[in-house]
This record gives C-alpha cells, sequence and structure tokens, in this order.
C-alpha cells in the first residue's frame, strides 16, 4: 500500500506514518491541503490519503472537495483524521468525497480498524479481503 | 534478541499453550498497549516484570488475566469485518428467504460485553434489510457481567470506543451525542434486549434463534464445556439456523452437529437438521 499523510503537525504526520509503516505502507507527508494536491499531480497515485481538517493554506476539506473534481484520482481512499468531531462536520466530509473519518485521538488500533473497513489492512486472523460494505456503506459517497 | 522480541516470543507461547491462541508475528504492536494496564493494576513498574513474573512461576490468576488482556478485544464495531460480510452477504438472505411465511427472525449475540456487536447486527439489518419492515425482529444480546449488560442497555460509547471500526456513515445515522461521548438512537435501542445468561450453565428455555454470535467464548472453555455449550447451541438454532463464532475456534472434534459453510472468508456453521 503507498499512502500520504496530509497534517500541519509534524508530531501527527510522524505517529500516522510509523502506524502505517508497521502495515508495511510505503508513506509521503505533506504539510497542507495545497502541498498534497501537488504531491498528487507530480507522483504515481497513492491508494489512500489520510487528511486533516484544519491546515493553513488549504484545510482538509477543501483538499477532498479539489481531489474529487479529478476523475483520474477515483480509485484514491481519503479518510479525514481530525479532531473536529460533530456529526455534521463528518457528513459534511462524507458528502464531499471522504471515504472514513477518525476522530482524535485515536490508538493505533482505531486506525488499523478504519483501515481494515476500508479493506486496506488485513483482519485479526491475517487474511485481507477487499470491499468489505458494511451498514452505511452505501451511503459513504465517494464514488468508490 | 531484543528485550522486547524475547517478551514476545514468551507471551507467544504462553497464548498458545494456555488458550490454544496463535498470536500473529505482526502482533508485536499489541504487547505494550494491552499489558501495560495490568502491569500497572499488579503494582509492577513494566510489561517485561509482569512476564518475568509469570517465567519464574505460573501464577493462574495473573495468566489469565494476561491471556484475556491479549485476547479480548470486546470494544469494537463490526469485528473483525468478514462475519459481517458473511451475515449480509449469506446468513441473513438465507434465514429472510426461509422465514419469508412466518416473517420472524431472531438473533443472539451470546458474549455480548457492552452491545457493540448486537447494534452492529441491529445497524447491518436496518441498512441493508429493508424487506424486514413489518417483520417481528427478535435481537437479544447477553453477557455474564450484569454491569456488562447495564452499559449494553444504557448504549453510551465513549469516542475512543466509537472509534473502534464503527464507520462514520453508522455514526451519523445511528447515534446522538451524550455529553463528551455518544449514545446509541432510541429507535436502535428500542430493537435490542440485553439480559445477563452464564453460558457454561444448563440454558432455560428460550425462542430458537436464526443466527447465534459465540464469538471468542469457548477458547476460555475447556473441551467438555465448549462440547456441552455447542449442543445446547444447536437445539438453540432452528433448523438450518447459523452458530457463528470466533476465527481462531470450531466445532470440529467435538460435534458433528454442524455443517461448515465458508462465505467471505469466514467460516459459519449451520446447524444440521435432526
Amino acid at each position: 500500500m503507498r499512502a500520504l499523510v496530509v497534517d500541519d503537525s509534524r508530531t501527527m504526520r510522524s505517529i500516522l506514518s510509523r502506524s502505517l509503516a508497521v502495515l508495511g505502507a510505503e508513506v509521503e507527508e505533506a504539510e497542507d491541503g495545497a502541498v498534497a494536491l501537488s504531491r498528487l499531480e507530480a507522483g504515481a497515485l497513492p491508494d489512500l490519503a489520510l487528511v486533516d481538517w484544519n491546515m493553513p493554506v488549504m484545510d482538509g476539506l477543501t483538499f477532498v472537495r479539489e481531489a474529487r473534481r479529478r476523475p483520474e484520482w477515483r480509485s484514491l481512499t481519503i479518510m479525514m483524521v481530525t479532531t473536529e468531531g460533530e456529526y455534521d462536520q463528518i457528513a459534511r466530509a462524507m458528502a464531499a468525497g471522504a471515504h472514513e473519518y477518525l476522530v482524535k485521538p485515536f490508538t493505533a488500533e482505531a486506525l488499523f480498524d478504519k483501515l481494515e473497513l476500508l479493506g486496506l489492512a488485513g483482519s485479526a486472523d491475517g487474511s485481507n479481503d477487499a470491499g468489505a460494505n458494511l451498514a452505511g456503506g452505501e451511503e459513504s459517497g465517494g464514488g468508490r | 534478541m531484543t528485550s522486547t522480541a524475547t517478551d514476545f516470543a514468551f507471551l507467544r507461547a504462553l497464548l498458545y499453550d494456555r488458550a490454544a491462541i496463535a498470536l500473529g508475528e505482526d502482533k508485536e504492536y499489541l504487547l505494550e498497549a494491552r499489558l501495560r494496564p495490568v502491569a500497572r493494576d499488579l503494582g509492577l513498574g513494566s510489561v517485561t516484570e509482569l512476564l518475568d513474573q509469570l517465567r519464574r512461576a505460573s501464577n493462574g490468576t495473573v495468566e489469565r488475566r494476561v491471556v484475556d488482556a491479549m485476547t479480548t478485544n470486546e470494544t469494537s464495531w463490526f469485528r473483525d469485518v468478514h462475519p459481517f460480510e458473511a451475515l449480509r452477504r449469506h446468513v441473513l438472505p438465507d434465514r429472510i428467504a426461509r422465514n419469508a411465511a412466518r416473517r420472524q427472525l431472531a438473533i443472539w449475540s451470546a458474549a455480548c460485553s457492552s452491545g457493540q456487536e448486537l447494534y452492529s447486527v441491529a445497524m447491518l439489518l436496518d441498512s441493508g434489510f429493508p424487506e424486514l419492515d413489518g417483520w417481528s425482529v427478535e435481537l437479544v444480546g447477553t453477557d455474564l457481567s450484569s454491569e456488562m449488560v447495564e452499559r449494553a442497555r444504557l448504549g453510551r460509547f465513549s469516542g475512543l470506543e466509537i472509534n473502534r471500526g464503527l464507520p462514520a456513515a453508522s455514526l451519523v445515522r445511528y447515534f446522538e451525542r451524550d455529553g463528551a461521548g455518544h449514545r446509541v438512537r432510541e429507535e436502535l435501542r428500542r430493537r435490542c434486549r440485553f439480559d445477563t445468561f452464564n453460558l457454561a450453565r444448563p440454558w432455560p428455555l428460550m425462542v430458537r434463534f436464526d443466527v447465534i454470535l459465540l464469538r471468542n467464548v469457548l477458547i476460555y472453555f475447556d473441551n467438555e464445556t465448549k462440547r456441552r455449550v455447542l449442543d445446547w447451541a444447536r437445539r438453540q438454532l432452528a433448523p438450518g439456523g447459523y452458530l457463528m463464532l470466533g476465527s481462531g475456534e470450531s466445532p470440529l472434534g467435538l460435534t458433528d452437529g454442524y455443517q461448515p459453510v465458508t462465505v467471505a472468508s469466514t467460516i459459519v456453521y449451520q446447524a444440521k437438521e435432526e
């Protein structure tokens, strides 16, 4: 798996990158939405982007909207990872095209659970079967 | 070998020996997270000290706590993902087709802990099976612990608990804010009934269930108890009903009352018809 971690906090980027590395992911980092967009334009498309909401220059929600305007990036799975935990914000991010949403603070296991839901990490028994579609999954938007 | 690697190797051997649980080599990251609270509770300074104590002398109580901490994962929604895929793709459609005339469905989460498993089933039924509208659907959750049953009934969960595998779309749809935490909406709570129940004692008369979820419970029993529980479960299932066990569990070699069926990377066990 290849992943892009988008967060203005260096500490948070490093926590997420290390957790993803445990799963064998190859990780790139960006400090705001605009840098993330240019990374996507410049290189090969990753499988996953973990995106903070509040960042300078370009916030996470704007990044999601911009990324979803590009049909060639359709296969990119986007998960918001943010302290913004109000339901209307979650609903806005999902409507804009995020596939999942993880509210800070979270444990490494919570991150792995979410990746498993998205078919990007193996389950506890070590198997890996992408395409899980559980309750509410149909409405999660993003054209996945 | 580093001390963490030594500890992990010892722990894997212990889990295998005591609980027949094969912990993956890639699960080293669980060591600190799961065992540090146990060490702290016992007044020990580190996980290494805790494991040293077990290396020096066998101690049933401490061993059980370590095994529980490493194997219990009760706070996760749609736990392990695949079993819920099996429910969605095969088990529920099969039972719904079979019960179409009676329009009744009964599901039992037999070690429900704080209720996440049964609420996950309720969400799955609500979002994925609109054809159940007008059916009588019985959703029962039981646990040995009355404290857990009370928690399950309340349906209140912290942000950290919610984070464990609950799809964001389900959070927004089936929960409401409850102070700093979250609560299952009343409409969904109303559909779920929770009670205390000891699986190891003879079972009282109940309705017959279409599905019994008995996941990660048998691992705590000896073979004789496992056999009894599996037989009781078969009698409690409707003809052709399904038993769902944890990924490391199987009725194989204990009873021949079930037919294994593989769906979505999960094996479910269908009660043989008498």
